[in-house]
C-alpha cells in the first residue's frame, strides 16, 4: 500500500518549516530587497527619460506601469529556478538527503511535491509581499487586477519549478547550471517582454518570444496589472502556464525516481 | 526476512550482481563480505527497497519490494555507507525530522529521539551542528537514525569504514545490544573481525556471485585449516626469493609464497616448525596463529587488488 501524495508531502512539513526558518531572512534579501532596486533603477530612474505613451507601452501610461508586472513575474521565474538548482544539486549529490528521504516510506513524487509546495510558498510570500510595496506606486488599474495577476506570477513560477527540477535531476555535473542561466534565464530575462514590449522584436523574434512561458506570464500580470484584459488572451496565457506546470511535474518525478534508483 | 532466489541487478552492461540465492532469518545477524565491486551494495539496496530488482525473485519482510515499497521501508532501518546527514540541521532535528517522514505522530517521535540520542551517547550534542561532528559521531547519529521508526529489519552498509578503533568498537557494542533486543540486522563489510563479532552467518559474494556461505566458524572449517604458520626468509635470491624453500616444505600443506613470506595451511603449526627445521631451513621469524576469516576470504577472492 502506498503513502497518498498529499499524505506523503504532508510528512515533509516539518522539514520544509525549518529551511523555510533557517532561509528565511537571507530570502527577504533575495526576494525583495534586490527587485525593490529594480524597480527604482529602471521604472522610476530610466523610466524618467521615457514617454508614457499607452499605445507603444501595451495600455501602461507610464514606463513603471509597464515595467513592474513584468518584473513581478520575472522575480517568480528567478527564485523558482534558484529553489530548484543548486538545492536540488545538494540534496542528490552533496549532501544526497534525497537519498535518504526514500528510504523512508515517501517515494520520488513526494519528495518532488514537497520541494514544489515549499517553492510556492516562497513564490507566494516573495511576490505578494512585492506586490503590496509596489501598491502606493499608483501602478495598479483595479483594485482586483493585482489579485489575479499574483495568481498569474504564481502559475509562471512554478512552470519554471517543474521544468527545472527535471532539468537539475539529469545533470551530472552543476557546471551544466551556467549553460542553463546564460543560455536561458538571462535571455528569458531580457527579451521576453518585462523591459519593453515585445513587438519591438519584429515579426520573428515576436513570435518567438511568444513561444517562451514566461512571456505568458508577463503578459498575464501585466494584462491585469493595467485592467487591459483580453480575456481569450488571458485564457490562452493560462492554458499554456497550466500545460506546463504539468509536463514539468512529469518530468521532474520521471526524472528523481530514474536518478534515485541507481 | 529476506528471500532472494537467482537475484540479479544490471546497469547497462555491466552485471553488479549476477544471481543470488540469500535467506535472512529473523533475529539473526547476517553478513555480506566482499572486496569494492564484488555487488554488496546493489544488494543492499534491492533490499532496502530502494532500486528494482533486475532479474530473479526477492521478498521482504514477505512482500514484494517491486509493489510494497513504501510497506517494507516502514519497517526497515537502512544504515548508508556514505552518511546522508542534512548538515544544515542539528543532530536532533535530523533525527525528528526522519521520524517524521514516517509519519510517526510529534510527541511520539520527541520521546524517541531522546532515547535513541541516549542510545548512541550524543545527548550532549543535541544542539550541536551536524558538520561539527567527528566521523565515529555522524555514523552514530545515522544509525540512531536509522533507528527512529523501531524496524524489524536493520541494513548496514560498511557500518564502520573510516572509523577509529574506538569508534568502531562503541559500534559493535550498540549493534550487539539491537541485536539482543530482537533486531535482524543485515551487514556489509571488508573487514573480517567486524563479521566474525557480529555476524551468526555470513555469505562472500566475488563479482557480483556468492561464492561461500555459512558461520564464520564453518566457513573456517571448510575453506582454511586449523592453523597456520607464517615462515619469514632471509632473502638470498632476488629474482625468486622462495622457490627453493617452497619445494622442500611443500609436503607440509597447503602453501602460499608471498614476495616476503611463505603460509603453511595445516592442523598443527608447530609440526611444520620442526619439520622445517629437521629439513635445514632457518627462518629469521616464525608465527603460529589460529585461521581466521581473513584466510578465508584471501582465498576465495583472491589477493589481487579491485578497483
Amino acid at each position: 500500500m502506498s503513502l497518498t501524495l498529499a499524505a506523503g508531502t504532508l510528512r515533509q512539513t516539518d522539514y520544509w518549516w525549518t529551511v523555510f526558518k533557517r532561509t528565511w531572512k537571507g530570502g527577504v534579501i533575495t526576494s525583495f530587497v534586490s527587485p525593490l532596486f529594480y524597480v527604482v533603477a529602471m521604472g522610476v530612474l530610466l523610466g524618467g527619460f521615457i514617454d508614457g505613451d499607452p499605445a507603444k507601452l501595451e495600455g501602461a501610461t507610464s514606463y513603471l506601469a509597464f515595467i513592474v508586472p513584468g518584473l513581478v513575474a520575472t522575480h517568480a521565474m528567478t527564485i523558482a529556478v534558484g529553489e530548484t538548482t543548486y538545492p536540488v544539486m545538494g540534496a542528490l549529490k552533496w549532501h544526497r538527503t534525497y537519498y535518504s528521504m526514500i528510504a523512508t516510506p515517501l517515494e520520488p513524487r513526494h519528495v518532488v511535491a514537497g520541494n514544489l509546495v515549499f517553492v510556492l510558498f516562497r513564490l507566494a510570500t516573495a511576490c505578494g509581499l512585492f506586490m503590496l510595496v509596489l501598491a502606493p506606486f499608483g501602478v495598479f488599474e483595479s483594485w482586483w487586477g493585482p489579485f489575479l495577476a499574483f495568481g498569474a506570477q504564481l502559475l509562471v513560477g512554478m512552470a519554471f519549478a517543474g521544468l527545472v527540477f527535471g532539468y537539475s535531476t539529469r545533470i551530472k555535473s552543476e557546471a551544466a547550471f551556467g549553460v542553463l542561466f546564460r543560455l536561458g534565464v538571462l535571455p528569458l530575462t531580457l527579451f521576453s517582454g518585462a523591459f519593453f514590449p515585445i513587438a519591438n522584436l519584429g515579426p520573428w523574434l515576436e513570435w518567438l518570444a511568444r513561444l517562451t512561458p514566461l512571456w505568458h506570464g508577463v503578459n498575464l500580470s501585466r494584462m491585469f496589472c493595467l485592467d487591459t484584459v483580453d480575456w481569450m488572451m488571458a485564457a490562452l496565457n493560462t492554458t499554456v502556464l497550466i500545460v506546463t506546470i504539468a509536463v514539468g511535474w512529469f518530468w521532474s518525478v520521471s526524472g528523481l525516481r530514474r536518478r534515485l534508483a541507481d | 526476512m529476506i528471500l532472494a532466489r537467482g537475484l540479479r541487478k544490471s546497469f547497462g552492461d555491466f552485471e553488479a550482481v549476477k544471481g543470488i540465492d540469500v535467506d535472512v532469518r529473523r533475529g539473526e545477524a547476517f553478513g555480506f563480505l566482499g572486496p569494492n565491486g564484488a555487488g554488496k551494495s546493489s544488494t543492499m539496496r534491492m533490499i532496502a527497497s530502494v532500486s528494482p530488482i533486475t532479474g530473479g525473485t526477492l521478498e521482504i519482510l514477505g512482500m514484494d519490494p517491486a509493489t510494497d515499497g513504501p510497506a517494507i521501508r516502514a519497517r526497515l532501518g537502512v544504515c548508508p555507507q556514505e552518511d546522508t546527514l542534512d548538515n544544515e540541521l542539528n543532530v536532533r532535528d535530523n533525527l525528528y525530522i526522519y521520524g517524521r517522514y514516517f509519519g510517526i505522530p510529534k510527541g511520539e517521535v520527541n520521546s524517541r529521539v531522546d532515547e535513541l540520542l541516549e542510545f548512541v551517547s550524543l545527548t550532549e550534542k543535541a544542539k550541536s551542528k551536524v558538520e561539527d561532528l567527528s566521523g565515529g559521531m555522524k555514523r552514530r547519529l545515522t544509525i540512531a537514525r536509522s533507528l527512529v521508526n523501531r524496524p524489524d529489519l536493520l541494513l548496514l552498509d560498511e557500518p564502520t569504514t573510516g572509523l577509529d578503533p574506538q569508534a568502531r568498537h562503541v559500534l559493535w557494542d550498540q549493534l550487539f545490544r539491537l541485536k539482543q533486543a530482537g533486531v535482524t540486522l543485515v551487514i556489509t563489510t571488508h573487514y573480517m573481525d567486524e563479521a566474525e563479532q557480529l555476524c551468526d552467518r555470513l555469505v562472500v559474494m566475488d563479482k557480483g556471485l556468492i561464492a561461500a556461505e555459512g558461520s564464520p566458524r564453518q566457513l573456517i572449517d571448510q575453506h582454511s585449516t586449523r592453523e597456520v604458520t607464517e615462515l619469514r626468509f632471509a632473502i638470498t635470491d632476488e629474482t625468486n626469493p622462495h622457490r627453493g624453500v617452497a619445494e622442500k616444505i611443500e609436503d607440509l600443506g597447503r602453501l602460499e609464497v608471498l614476495p616476503d613470506r611463505i603460509l603453511v595451511y595445516s592442523s598443527d603449526g608447530e609440526e611444520v616448525i620442526a619439520k622445517a627445521h629437521e629439513r635445514g631451513l632457518d627462518p629469521i621469524a616464525v608465527l603460529v596463529r589460529r585461521s581466521t576469516l581473513e584466510d578465508v576470504f584471501l582465498k576465495l577472492t583472491g589477493r589481487t587488488l579491485v578497483d
